[in-house]
């Protein structure tokens, strides 16, 4: 671990140097709003970009990604054997990332590699993955990341924390990954480390202070799985949900995928596409039959999968890290902190 | 770790129509490289994705034993897109299996145990892996008494006729054949559905007992009295759910109940199990 400062003036030219060796992501406006895209020749990073609408989650799980591929053309010698699409796992970076989208990869990542099975292709793509995190100093209003077990200024998953100075970026090397960036864009002017921590110390706390809103999920390990979900709740919680599937889209930790096959001419490719709970077909048997039918079970399974179904599974808090995206981006105003409240204070009544 | 969403492949090597309504063909598959069939070891209970490429894959319990060497067996109803197009291949025919998926019936538990066994229609697949697993001769001796109740609508229905009635004249396995209902006059089998056949010949609880249970919810659902009330408890009581799955390795995140995942921690669980989880399935 050690600081380096980065002079605002350089940052361009530092970058640019890195895509010798890098692939680069990183927030740009369009007519949509912020998103984390890849960035090609010429295009810079937006630094001084407030939320993304979307997290950064695609850079290792993209909306829609080739997982196999196979010839259907019975001429080819191995017609029908499926193999591994070629994929290109080059080192990237993603730049001006969000400490609560580098903490969400972290989350995520306990899907993906677990000691029974591993996911090849988001794991290559983590290892491949450099995250240039910039600590957020005027957190949004939907901001609640600090009571999830994270923050403004909060190092997990990051492998380089940047604070904007103004004329200037104070930067956290964190990783061997943050290191090897670091040099591939010539960014070596070391700062003094106790100072800086004292710095990073002071953002932090003055970042946190002008963070307004909250989540208590002190009580939900305690509370009974059975007894949350046949909670009477639920009604009221989905009746305005519209099943848009809106918030699992902008959620930096919904991870659930559908797998499709598909064929041109004598081509045939199998892929993922990210799916959402808030879909009927999500669980619909082939009989027609539906565990999950009924809007207000799929309102319920969200909600208790991050908020209960995860903390029970792994013992590592929520499956939320407080971006408040879903609260900002639903349509009809459905508040993951005020569920979280119900649930962490429901009492069962005998 | 290989790349679990890689099927092996396959080739077609028989299909067999399974029911007199030809809604069920059983297909023989022989592995294409060598090595594949012993990756693929496997425990009876357990499902593989059937995977063709273009077209899709899905979750299918494993019907041969892993006591049969040299090919696999799958038992397919025909209602989707892919079972539909499975349908219709021929032998001869290159796909792909991927697996074994999934936990598979407790069998040390199961030592030394009297077995249940209670399937209903097409729901014993993985029941007859199990029935082979157990009368295999170096199987058998490992179990005490065991008893097979399985029904279908009529006989023509009955999946895997001519084991069943070959174990019949068995003694050391009791079966319990039944039929909705049927016009043959030479039925010499019983007549009636699953929970009451169950009720009147399936054998009284005790510790060294266990049920396994394998069948349309609407059958599980009315023979859980009948085994309560030969005193099986919900731990002496093993189920195989079904739910909608895509990978099958507990990833993609659609077949959980509760933060069980029906293909990685099931698809055998016991109704203890079963009762602290949500009834989404």
């Amino acid at each position: 671990m050690k600081f380096i400062t980065i002079d605002k003036k350089d940052w361009a030219k530092g970058i640019d140097k890195s895509r010798r060796t890098y692939q680069l992501f990183g927030p740009v406006k369009d007519e949509n709003g912020c998103k984390i895209k890849e960035l090609d020749t010429g295009l810079v990073p937006d630094m001084d970009y407030h939320e993304s609408v979307m997290s950064a989650k695609s850079v290792l799980f993209p909306q829609s990604e080739t997982l196999l591929t196979a010839s259907l053309n019975e001429s080819v010698e191995d017609h029908h054997i499926m193999k591994r699409a070629e994929n290109a796992y080059t080192p990237r970076a993603v730049l001006g990332i969000r400490p609560y989208d580098a903490k969400a990869i972290l989350l995520v990542k306990m899907n993906f590699d677990t000691k029974d099975y591993r996911d090849p292709y988001w794991c290559d793509a983590y290892e491949a993955t450099t995250l240039v995190g910039l600590g957020i100093t005027r957190p949004g209003p939907f901001d609640f990341s600090t009571s999830v077990g994270c923050g403004p200024f909060c190092e997990d998953g990051l492998d380089i924390l940047m604070a904007d100075l103004d004329d200037h970026y104070l930067a956290k090397v964190l990783t061997p990954k943050g290191e090897a960036y670091a040099v591939a864009c010539g960014f070596d002017a070391a700062a003094d480390d106790k100072e800086s921590q004292a710095l990073f110390d002071i953002l932090r706390k003055e970042a946190e202070k002008n963070i307004a809103s909250s989540v208590e999920t002190d009580k939900l390990k305690e509370k009974v799985l059975l007894d949350l979900h046949e909670a009477p709740f639920w009604d009221e919680v989905a009746f305005s949900c519209i099943n848009c599937g809106t918030c699992t889209y902008v959620c930096p930790t919904c991870w659930c995928f559908d797998i499709q096959d598909e064929t041109k001419q004598k081509e045939s490719s199998r892929f993922r596409n990210w799916d959402t709970c808030m879909s009927p077909l999500f669980t619909r048997h082939a009989t027609g039959h539906n565990p999950r039918g009924v809007k207000v079970q799929r309102v319920r399974q969200r909600f208790m999968h991050k908020l209960k179904y995860f903390l029970d599974k792994y013992d590592q808090g929520i499956m939320c890290v407080g971006c408040g995206r879903c609260v900002k981006s639903c349509p009809v105003n459905i508040d993951i902190r005020e569920v979280c409240q119900t649930m962490n204070t429901y009492e069962k009544k005998d | 770790m290989e790349n679990p969403y890689m099927p092996y492949p396959v080739r077609i090597d028989d299909i067999q129509i399974a029911t007199e309504d030809k809604s069920l063909k059983t297909f023989k598959f022989i592995f294409l490289n060598e090595g594949d069939e012993e990756k693929f070891a496997y425990h009876a209970g357990q499902f593989a994705e059937l995977s063709i490429p273009g077209v899709g894959e899905i979750p299918i319990g494993i019907a041969s034993s892993p006591v049969e060497k040299g090919f696999v067996k799958f038992t397919v109803f025909r209602t989707g897109v892919v079972t539909s197009h499975l349908h219709n291949m021929k032998v001869g025919d290159i796909m792909g299996i991927r697996g074994p998926l999934g936990n598979w019936y407790p069998w040390d538990k199961l030592e030394n145990k009297n077995v249940v066994i209670i399937g209903g229609g097409f729901a014993f697949t993985t029941l007859r892996s199990s029935i082979v697993y157990m009368l295999d001769p170096a199987n058998r001796s490992k179990f005490k008494n065991i008893d097979v109740v399985y029904g279908a609508r009529s006989p023509g229905m009955l999946l895997y006729r001519e084991e069943l009635f070959e174990w019949e004249k068995r003694d050391d396995i009791n079966m319990h054949i039944t039929v909705d209902g049927t016009d043959d006059p030479d039925w010499k089998y019983h007549t009636g559905f699953v929970p009451q056949v169950v009720e009147q010949n399936a054998p009284k609880a005790d510790e060294d007992t266990y049920a396994i249970i394998c069948g349309p919810p609407i059958m599980i659902k009315f023979t859980q009295p009948s085994l309560t009330q030969l005193g099986y408890k919900p731990d002496q009581i093993i189920m195989s759910l079904e739910n909608r799955m895509k990978c099958g390795i507990g990833m993609c995140g659609r077949c959980n109940i509760g933060k069980e995942l029906v293909c990685k921690d099931g698809p055998v669980f016991t109704l203890d199990e079963i009762n602290q989880t949500p009834k989404e399935y």
